[in-house]
Protein backbone atom coordinates (compact mmCIF):
# COMPACT_ATOMS: atom_id res chain seq x y z
CA UNK A 1 0.00 0.00 0.00
CA UNK A 2 1.48 3.21 -0.66
CA UNK A 3 2.40 5.67 2.58
CA UNK A 4 0.94 9.00 2.67
CA UNK A 5 3.17 11.33 1.94
CA UNK A 6 5.33 9.69 -0.72
CA UNK A 7 4.82 10.87 -4.41
CA UNK A 8 3.54 7.90 -6.48
CA UNK A 9 5.93 6.23 -8.46
CA UNK A 10 6.45 7.96 -11.59
CA UNK A 11 5.54 6.15 -14.47
CA UNK A 12 7.19 3.46 -16.78
CA UNK A 13 8.58 5.37 -19.71
CA UNK A 14 7.58 4.45 -23.67
CA UNK A 15 10.10 1.83 -24.77
CA UNK A 16 12.82 3.52 -26.59
CA UNK A 17 12.37 6.82 -25.16
CA UNK A 18 14.19 6.90 -22.30
CA UNK A 19 13.13 9.62 -19.67
CA UNK A 20 11.91 11.86 -22.24
CA UNK A 21 8.76 14.16 -22.21
CA UNK A 22 6.61 13.66 -25.16
CA UNK A 23 7.36 17.80 -25.88
CA UNK A 24 11.01 17.30 -25.64
CA UNK A 25 11.54 17.07 -29.56
CA UNK A 26 15.35 17.98 -29.34
CA UNK A 27 17.06 15.95 -26.79
CA UNK A 28 20.05 17.48 -25.10
CA UNK A 29 22.43 14.93 -26.39
CA UNK A 30 20.84 16.03 -30.25
CA UNK A 31 24.08 16.06 -32.11
CA UNK A 32 25.30 16.99 -35.97
CA UNK A 33 27.20 13.66 -35.57
CA UNK A 34 25.75 10.68 -37.99
CA UNK A 35 25.10 7.74 -36.58
CA UNK A 36 26.49 4.37 -38.39
CA UNK A 37 23.94 1.89 -39.73
CA UNK A 38 24.92 -0.32 -36.61
CA UNK A 39 24.37 2.11 -34.03
CA UNK A 40 21.23 2.89 -35.69
CA UNK A 41 20.22 -0.86 -35.52
CA UNK A 42 21.09 -1.22 -31.91
CA UNK A 43 18.97 1.56 -30.96
CA UNK A 44 15.96 0.22 -33.23
CA UNK A 45 16.68 -2.94 -31.85
CA UNK A 46 14.72 -1.70 -28.85
CA UNK A 47 11.70 -0.76 -30.50
CA UNK A 48 9.62 -3.34 -29.72
CA UNK A 49 6.59 -4.74 -31.34
CA UNK A 50 3.47 -2.99 -29.25
CA UNK A 51 1.49 -6.52 -29.67
CA UNK A 52 4.35 -8.81 -29.32
CA UNK A 53 6.34 -6.86 -26.54
CA UNK A 54 9.49 -9.34 -27.22
CA UNK A 55 10.50 -9.08 -30.79
CA UNK A 56 11.97 -5.41 -32.56
CA UNK A 57 10.85 -4.14 -35.38
CA UNK A 58 14.51 -5.32 -36.91
CA UNK A 59 14.15 -8.60 -35.47
CA UNK A 60 10.22 -8.46 -37.85
CA UNK A 61 11.62 -7.69 -41.03
CA UNK A 62 9.10 -4.50 -41.20
CA UNK A 63 12.40 -1.83 -41.18
CA UNK A 64 13.60 -2.06 -44.97
CA UNK A 65 15.39 0.53 -45.54
CA UNK A 66 17.77 3.83 -43.39
CA UNK A 67 19.51 5.93 -45.58
CA UNK A 68 20.93 9.76 -44.36
CA UNK A 69 20.22 12.99 -46.83
CA UNK A 70 22.29 15.43 -45.67
CA UNK A 71 21.09 15.86 -41.88
CA UNK A 72 17.48 14.01 -42.53
CA UNK A 73 17.04 10.28 -41.38
CA UNK A 74 15.08 8.32 -44.15
CA UNK A 75 13.61 5.47 -42.61
CA UNK A 76 11.32 3.16 -44.74
CA UNK A 77 9.06 0.83 -42.58
CA UNK A 78 6.40 -1.87 -43.97
CA UNK A 79 3.21 -2.94 -42.31
CA UNK A 80 2.80 -6.51 -41.56
CA UNK A 81 -1.13 -6.37 -42.90
CA UNK A 82 -2.70 -4.21 -44.93
CA UNK A 83 -4.81 -3.68 -41.34
CA UNK A 84 -2.29 -3.68 -39.02
CA UNK A 85 -3.74 -1.13 -36.69
CA UNK A 86 -0.33 -0.87 -35.00
CA UNK A 87 1.52 0.88 -38.28
CA UNK A 88 0.84 4.28 -37.26
CA UNK A 89 1.74 3.30 -33.52
CA UNK A 90 4.77 1.65 -34.29
CA UNK A 91 6.22 4.47 -36.76
CA UNK A 92 5.41 6.97 -34.34
CA UNK A 93 7.73 4.83 -31.43
CA UNK A 94 10.58 4.36 -34.06
CA UNK A 95 10.71 8.34 -34.54
CA UNK A 96 10.89 8.59 -31.41
CA UNK A 97 13.33 6.32 -30.32
CA UNK A 98 15.78 8.00 -33.09
CA UNK A 99 14.71 11.19 -31.68
CA UNK A 100 15.81 10.40 -28.51
CA UNK A 101 19.10 9.09 -29.44
CA UNK A 102 19.62 12.89 -30.62
CA UNK A 103 18.59 12.60 -34.40
CA UNK A 104 17.00 16.52 -35.10
CA UNK A 105 15.24 14.95 -38.52
CA UNK A 106 13.81 11.48 -38.76
CA UNK A 107 11.14 11.03 -42.28
CA UNK A 108 9.19 7.50 -42.02
CA UNK A 109 8.17 6.23 -45.50
CA UNK A 110 5.67 4.00 -45.75
CA UNK A 111 6.61 1.28 -48.24
CA UNK A 112 4.14 -0.93 -49.07
CA UNK A 113 5.95 -3.10 -52.16
CA UNK A 114 7.93 -5.88 -51.86
CA UNK A 115 5.14 -7.00 -49.58
CA UNK A 116 6.17 -7.75 -45.97
CA UNK A 117 6.30 -11.77 -45.69
CA UNK A 118 7.05 -13.97 -42.49
CA UNK A 119 10.17 -14.95 -44.26
CA UNK A 120 11.99 -12.09 -43.14
CA UNK A 121 11.33 -12.56 -39.43
CA UNK A 122 15.32 -13.21 -38.51
CA UNK A 123 16.34 -16.41 -36.44
CA UNK A 124 16.66 -14.70 -33.49
CA UNK A 125 13.20 -13.05 -33.66
CA UNK A 126 11.75 -16.44 -34.31
CA UNK A 127 13.55 -17.70 -31.15
CA UNK A 128 11.97 -15.28 -29.11
CA UNK A 129 8.47 -15.96 -30.39
CA UNK A 130 8.76 -19.31 -29.15
CA UNK A 131 10.17 -18.67 -25.80
CA UNK A 132 7.38 -16.00 -25.54
CA UNK A 133 4.36 -18.45 -26.55
CA UNK A 134 3.87 -18.00 -30.02
CA UNK A 135 4.85 -20.93 -32.59
CA UNK A 136 6.89 -18.95 -35.36
CA UNK A 137 5.81 -19.18 -39.14
CA UNK A 138 7.17 -23.04 -39.88
CA UNK A 139 8.19 -23.06 -43.87
CA UNK A 140 8.44 -20.47 -46.32
CA UNK A 141 5.58 -18.15 -47.59
CA UNK A 142 6.29 -19.18 -51.08
CA UNK A 143 5.38 -22.97 -50.49
CA UNK A 144 2.19 -21.78 -48.76
CA UNK A 145 -0.45 -22.96 -51.66
CA UNK A 146 -4.09 -21.89 -51.86
CA UNK A 147 -6.55 -24.33 -49.57
CA UNK A 148 -3.74 -26.17 -48.93
CA UNK A 149 -2.29 -26.63 -45.36
CA UNK A 150 0.45 -25.16 -43.27
CA UNK A 151 3.18 -27.67 -42.19
CA UNK A 152 2.77 -29.28 -38.98
CA UNK A 153 2.70 -27.23 -36.73
CA UNK A 154 5.04 -27.29 -33.01
CA UNK A 155 3.68 -26.56 -30.00
CA UNK A 156 5.87 -23.20 -28.27
CA UNK A 157 4.92 -25.38 -24.79
CA UNK A 158 5.72 -28.83 -24.82
CA UNK A 159 7.04 -29.60 -28.32
CA UNK A 160 4.67 -31.69 -29.36
CA UNK A 161 4.06 -32.18 -33.61
CA UNK A 162 0.52 -33.27 -32.70
CA UNK A 163 -1.39 -29.94 -32.36
CA UNK A 164 -4.84 -28.76 -34.58
CA UNK A 165 -5.92 -25.74 -35.79
CA UNK A 166 -8.89 -24.56 -33.89
CA UNK A 167 -9.21 -20.87 -35.57
CA UNK A 168 -7.69 -19.10 -39.21
CA UNK A 169 -7.05 -16.15 -37.26
CA UNK A 170 -6.37 -15.57 -33.54
CA UNK A 171 -5.94 -12.92 -31.27
CA UNK A 172 -4.35 -10.51 -34.21
CA UNK A 173 -5.04 -11.07 -37.87
CA UNK A 174 -1.14 -12.56 -38.42
CA UNK A 175 -1.64 -15.34 -35.77
CA UNK A 176 -3.64 -18.10 -36.44
CA UNK A 177 -5.41 -20.06 -33.14
CA UNK A 178 -3.82 -23.78 -32.19
CA UNK A 179 -4.41 -26.31 -29.82
CA UNK A 180 -2.05 -28.85 -28.48
CA UNK A 181 -3.32 -32.39 -28.51
CA UNK A 182 -0.68 -33.44 -25.44
CA UNK A 183 -0.20 -30.68 -22.89
CA UNK A 184 -3.82 -29.16 -24.46
CA UNK A 185 -2.78 -25.76 -23.94
CA UNK A 186 -3.82 -23.46 -27.04
CA UNK A 187 -1.34 -20.95 -28.66
CA UNK A 188 -1.17 -18.39 -31.23
CA UNK A 189 0.70 -19.69 -34.59
CA UNK A 190 2.51 -16.85 -36.46
CA UNK A 191 0.78 -17.57 -40.08
CA UNK A 192 2.97 -17.78 -42.81
CA UNK A 193 2.33 -15.23 -45.64
CA UNK B 1 -13.17 8.81 -69.75
CA UNK B 2 -9.66 9.30 -70.38
CA UNK B 3 -7.43 6.49 -68.84
CA UNK B 4 -6.32 8.05 -65.48
CA UNK B 5 -10.35 9.05 -64.60
CA UNK B 6 -10.92 5.21 -65.16
CA UNK B 7 -8.46 3.94 -63.11
CA UNK B 8 -9.88 6.87 -60.47
CA UNK B 9 -13.41 4.81 -60.99
CA UNK B 10 -12.00 1.23 -60.99
CA UNK B 11 -9.88 2.24 -57.51
CA UNK B 12 -13.34 3.65 -55.79
CA UNK B 13 -14.77 0.04 -56.74
CA UNK B 14 -11.98 -2.09 -55.20
CA UNK B 15 -12.06 0.42 -52.11
CA UNK B 16 -15.62 0.81 -51.45
CA UNK B 17 -16.29 -3.31 -52.16
CA UNK B 18 -13.61 -3.63 -49.16
CA UNK B 19 -15.24 -0.76 -47.17
CA UNK B 20 -18.56 -1.83 -47.07
CA UNK B 21 -17.88 -5.90 -46.65
CA UNK B 22 -15.45 -4.56 -43.66
CA UNK B 23 -17.85 -2.17 -42.06
CA UNK B 24 -20.99 -5.11 -42.37
CA UNK B 25 -18.61 -7.85 -40.98
CA UNK B 26 -17.77 -5.35 -37.94
CA UNK B 27 -21.56 -5.47 -37.15
CA UNK B 28 -21.39 -8.65 -35.66
CA UNK B 29 -18.96 -7.76 -33.17
CA UNK B 30 -19.77 -9.32 -29.72
CA UNK B 31 -22.71 -11.32 -31.82
CA UNK B 32 -20.60 -13.90 -33.36
CA UNK B 33 -22.07 -17.47 -32.66
CA UNK B 34 -18.38 -18.50 -31.47
CA UNK B 35 -15.60 -16.88 -29.71
CA UNK B 36 -13.12 -17.81 -32.72
CA UNK B 37 -15.34 -16.90 -35.19
CA UNK B 38 -15.56 -13.88 -33.71
CA UNK B 39 -12.23 -12.98 -33.86
CA UNK B 40 -11.81 -14.29 -37.50
CA UNK B 41 -14.57 -11.82 -38.83
CA UNK B 42 -13.21 -8.75 -37.19
CA UNK B 43 -9.33 -9.40 -38.84
CA UNK B 44 -11.02 -10.21 -42.28
CA UNK B 45 -12.88 -6.83 -41.41
CA UNK B 46 -9.65 -5.42 -40.39
CA UNK B 47 -7.78 -6.35 -43.68
CA UNK B 48 -10.20 -5.65 -45.86
CA UNK B 49 -10.48 -1.70 -44.42
CA UNK B 50 -6.51 -1.62 -44.60
CA UNK B 51 -6.53 -2.27 -48.00
CA UNK B 52 -9.76 -0.11 -48.67
CA UNK B 53 -7.44 2.98 -46.96
CA UNK B 54 -4.40 1.77 -49.45
CA UNK B 55 -6.57 1.96 -52.79
CA UNK B 56 -8.13 5.45 -51.42
CA UNK B 57 -4.88 7.21 -50.64
CA UNK B 58 -3.71 6.42 -54.57
CA UNK B 59 -7.56 7.78 -55.78
CA UNK B 60 -6.94 10.71 -53.74
CA UNK B 61 -3.56 11.24 -54.80
CA UNK B 62 -4.76 10.91 -58.17
CA UNK B 63 -7.62 12.79 -57.90
CA UNK B 64 -5.02 15.54 -56.55
CA UNK B 65 -8.39 17.76 -55.54
CA UNK B 66 -7.11 17.68 -51.43
CA UNK B 67 -9.50 14.94 -50.67
CA UNK B 68 -8.35 12.45 -48.06
CA UNK B 69 -8.94 8.28 -47.93
CA UNK B 70 -11.01 9.41 -44.78
CA UNK B 71 -12.93 11.98 -47.09
CA UNK B 72 -13.66 9.65 -49.76
CA UNK B 73 -14.79 7.08 -47.26
CA UNK B 74 -16.71 9.36 -44.72
CA UNK B 75 -18.05 12.23 -47.03
CA UNK B 76 -19.56 10.60 -50.20
CA UNK B 77 -23.44 9.17 -50.20
CA UNK B 78 -24.60 6.06 -51.42
CA UNK B 79 -24.60 7.33 -55.18
CA UNK B 80 -21.03 8.01 -55.09
CA UNK B 81 -20.21 4.27 -53.99
CA UNK B 82 -18.91 2.43 -56.53
CA UNK B 83 -18.80 -0.99 -54.59
CA UNK B 84 -20.38 -4.32 -55.70
CA UNK B 85 -23.99 -4.89 -54.44
CA UNK B 86 -23.54 -8.35 -52.97
CA UNK B 87 -21.26 -6.61 -50.32
CA UNK B 88 -23.86 -4.15 -48.87
CA UNK B 89 -26.43 -6.78 -48.78
CA UNK B 90 -27.45 -7.67 -45.05
CA UNK B 91 -25.02 -10.64 -43.01
CA UNK B 92 -28.27 -12.54 -42.16
CA UNK B 93 -27.57 -15.79 -40.95
CA UNK B 94 -24.17 -17.47 -40.66
CA UNK B 95 -24.76 -19.04 -44.04
CA UNK B 96 -25.68 -16.16 -46.08
CA UNK B 97 -22.63 -14.34 -44.00
CA UNK B 98 -20.55 -16.73 -45.23
CA UNK B 99 -21.68 -17.42 -49.01
CA UNK B 100 -21.67 -13.64 -49.40
CA UNK B 101 -18.00 -13.98 -47.85
CA UNK B 102 -17.21 -16.83 -50.76
CA UNK B 103 -18.93 -15.29 -53.77
CA UNK B 104 -16.42 -11.99 -52.93
CA UNK B 105 -13.58 -13.68 -51.64
CA UNK B 106 -13.23 -15.99 -54.93
CA UNK B 107 -14.08 -12.79 -57.17
CA UNK B 108 -11.60 -10.62 -54.69
CA UNK B 109 -8.84 -13.61 -55.30
CA UNK B 110 -8.46 -13.96 -58.71
CA UNK B 111 -9.10 -9.82 -59.05
CA UNK B 112 -5.88 -9.02 -56.85
CA UNK B 113 -4.29 -12.19 -58.54
CA UNK B 114 -4.58 -10.62 -62.10
CA UNK B 115 -4.00 -6.93 -60.73
CA UNK B 116 -0.38 -8.05 -59.29
CA UNK B 117 0.66 -8.38 -63.24
CA UNK B 118 -0.67 -4.91 -63.67
CA UNK B 119 1.72 -2.49 -65.58
CA UNK B 120 0.80 0.29 -63.25
CA UNK B 121 3.09 -0.69 -60.24
CA UNK B 122 1.37 0.85 -57.23
CA UNK B 123 -1.47 -1.01 -58.33
CA UNK B 124 0.06 -4.22 -58.56
CA UNK B 125 2.15 -3.75 -55.47
CA UNK B 126 -1.16 -2.88 -53.42
CA UNK B 127 -2.73 -5.98 -54.89
CA UNK B 128 0.18 -7.80 -54.28
CA UNK B 129 0.17 -7.24 -50.31
CA UNK B 130 -3.96 -7.97 -50.31
CA UNK B 131 -3.34 -11.20 -52.17
CA UNK B 132 -1.41 -12.35 -49.25
CA UNK B 133 -4.50 -11.82 -46.67
CA UNK B 134 -7.31 -12.52 -49.35
CA UNK B 135 -5.74 -16.36 -50.03
CA UNK B 136 -6.65 -16.55 -46.16
CA UNK B 137 -10.09 -15.17 -46.20
CA UNK B 138 -10.89 -17.27 -49.14
CA UNK B 139 -9.29 -20.52 -47.76
CA UNK B 140 -11.76 -19.95 -44.66
CA UNK B 141 -14.90 -18.88 -46.22
CA UNK B 142 -14.24 -22.27 -48.62
CA UNK B 143 -14.30 -23.99 -45.42
CA UNK B 144 -17.14 -23.31 -43.97
CA UNK B 145 -19.38 -23.21 -47.13
CA UNK B 146 -18.46 -26.92 -47.20
CA UNK B 147 -19.09 -27.50 -43.58
CA UNK B 148 -22.61 -26.06 -43.79
CA UNK B 149 -23.47 -27.41 -47.36
CA UNK B 150 -22.11 -30.82 -46.36
CA UNK B 151 -23.01 -31.10 -42.71
CA UNK B 152 -26.36 -31.57 -41.54
CA UNK B 153 -29.92 -31.44 -42.74
CA UNK B 154 -30.20 -28.15 -41.60
CA UNK B 155 -27.12 -26.51 -41.87
CA UNK B 156 -27.80 -27.76 -45.76
CA UNK B 157 -30.57 -26.58 -46.33
CA UNK B 158 -29.99 -23.06 -44.98
CA UNK B 159 -26.55 -22.78 -47.13
CA UNK B 160 -28.79 -24.01 -50.47
CA UNK B 161 -30.92 -21.16 -49.18
CA UNK B 162 -28.09 -18.62 -48.47
CA UNK B 163 -26.41 -19.52 -52.80
CA UNK B 164 -30.08 -19.08 -53.51
CA UNK B 165 -30.37 -15.61 -51.84
CA UNK B 166 -27.57 -14.44 -53.30
CA UNK B 167 -26.81 -15.46 -56.32
CA UNK B 168 -28.74 -12.81 -58.12
CA UNK B 169 -25.98 -10.38 -57.11
CA UNK B 170 -23.05 -12.43 -58.33
CA UNK B 171 -23.45 -11.13 -62.22
CA UNK B 172 -22.02 -8.31 -61.48
CA UNK B 173 -18.86 -9.95 -60.36
CA UNK B 174 -18.11 -11.56 -63.27
CA UNK B 175 -19.11 -8.96 -65.87
CA UNK B 176 -17.45 -5.62 -66.86
CA UNK B 177 -18.38 -2.11 -67.91
CA UNK B 178 -16.57 0.29 -70.32
CA UNK B 179 -14.20 1.34 -67.40
CA UNK B 180 -13.08 -2.09 -66.70
CA UNK B 181 -12.61 -2.80 -70.61
CA UNK B 182 -10.71 0.19 -70.81
CA UNK B 183 -8.27 -0.59 -68.45
CA UNK B 184 -8.01 -4.14 -69.14
CA UNK B 185 -6.86 -3.02 -72.99
CA UNK B 186 -4.58 -0.96 -71.11
CA UNK B 187 -3.05 -4.04 -69.03
CA UNK B 188 -4.14 -2.05 -66.14
CA UNK B 189 -7.20 -4.40 -64.48
CA UNK B 190 -8.19 -8.24 -65.00
CA UNK B 191 -9.28 -9.46 -68.43
CA UNK B 192 -12.92 -10.47 -68.00
CA UNK B 193 -13.43 -13.32 -69.75
CA UNK B 194 -10.27 -15.03 -67.58
CA UNK B 195 -11.73 -13.35 -64.61
CA UNK B 196 -15.44 -15.38 -65.41
CA UNK B 197 -13.67 -18.20 -66.07
CA UNK B 198 -11.68 -18.45 -63.10
CA UNK B 199 -14.23 -17.73 -60.51
CA UNK B 200 -17.40 -19.78 -61.90
CA UNK B 201 -14.50 -22.88 -61.81
CA UNK B 202 -14.15 -22.65 -58.15
CA UNK B 203 -17.11 -20.99 -57.19
CA UNK B 204 -18.89 -24.53 -59.11
CA UNK B 205 -15.98 -26.66 -57.51
CA UNK B 206 -16.67 -25.67 -54.04
CA UNK B 207 -20.26 -25.77 -54.41
CA UNK B 208 -19.84 -29.15 -55.76
CA UNK B 209 -17.82 -30.34 -52.87
CA UNK B 210 -20.34 -29.10 -50.25
CA UNK B 211 -23.61 -30.74 -52.42
CA UNK B 212 -24.87 -28.11 -52.85
CA UNK B 213 -27.26 -26.93 -55.98
CA UNK B 214 -25.18 -24.99 -58.93
CA UNK B 215 -27.64 -22.64 -59.80
CA UNK B 216 -28.68 -21.93 -63.30
CA UNK B 217 -26.46 -20.07 -65.78
CA UNK B 218 -29.22 -17.44 -67.41
CA UNK B 219 -30.27 -16.62 -63.96
CA UNK B 220 -31.89 -13.01 -63.36
CA UNK B 221 -28.89 -10.98 -62.47
CA UNK B 222 -29.37 -7.41 -60.50
CA UNK B 223 -26.51 -4.85 -61.50
CA UNK B 224 -25.36 -1.48 -61.34
CA UNK B 225 -23.36 -1.31 -57.86
CA UNK B 226 -20.21 -0.54 -59.66
CA UNK B 227 -22.15 2.22 -61.20
CA UNK B 228 -23.53 4.07 -58.19
CA UNK B 229 -26.47 2.55 -58.16
CA UNK B 230 -27.65 -0.02 -54.90
CA UNK B 231 -29.93 -1.56 -53.24
CA UNK B 232 -31.89 0.55 -50.11
CA UNK B 233 -29.52 -1.02 -47.71
CA UNK B 234 -26.06 0.68 -48.34
CA UNK B 235 -27.84 4.12 -47.76
CA UNK B 236 -28.47 2.47 -44.05
CA UNK B 237 -24.64 1.22 -43.75
CA UNK B 238 -22.97 4.92 -44.88
CA UNK B 239 -25.19 6.19 -42.10
CA UNK B 240 -24.16 4.43 -39.15
CA UNK B 241 -20.31 4.42 -40.74
CA UNK B 242 -20.14 8.25 -41.44
CA UNK B 243 -22.76 9.67 -38.72
CA UNK B 244 -19.54 10.82 -36.26
CA UNK B 245 -17.32 12.06 -39.02
CA UNK B 246 -20.01 14.27 -40.20
CA UNK B 247 -21.16 15.80 -36.85
CA UNK B 248 -17.98 16.18 -36.24
CA UNK B 249 -15.93 17.35 -39.04
CA UNK B 250 -12.49 16.95 -38.69
CA UNK B 251 -12.42 15.62 -35.21
CA UNK B 252 -8.86 14.30 -34.49
CA UNK B 253 -9.16 12.59 -31.58
CA UNK B 254 -12.76 10.33 -31.26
Amino acid sequence: MPRSGKSAPRPAPVPGTGHLLASDRVPGNASDERLSEDQLLAVLQEVKDPEVPVVSVVELGILRHLEWQGDCLRVEVTPTYSGCPATELIEQMIQQALQAAGIRQVEIIRRLTPAWTTDWITVEGREKLRAYGIAPPQGSASKLSLLGQDEKIICPQCGSENTRRVSEFGSTACKALYQCQDCQEPFDYFKCI
Amino acid sequence: MDQQQALQEYLLRLGDSALILGQRLCELCGKAPAVEEEMALMNVALDLVGQARNWYEYAAELENQGRSADDLAYLRDAHEYRNLLLVEQPNGNYAVTMARQFFYDAWHYFTLKALVESSDERLAGIAAKALKEVTYHLRRSSEWVKRLGDGTEESHAKMQEAVELLWRFTGELTSTDEVEKQLATAGLAPNEEQLACDWQGLVEAVLSEATLELQPEDAWMYKGGKQGEHTEHLGYILAEMQFLPRAYPDAKIW
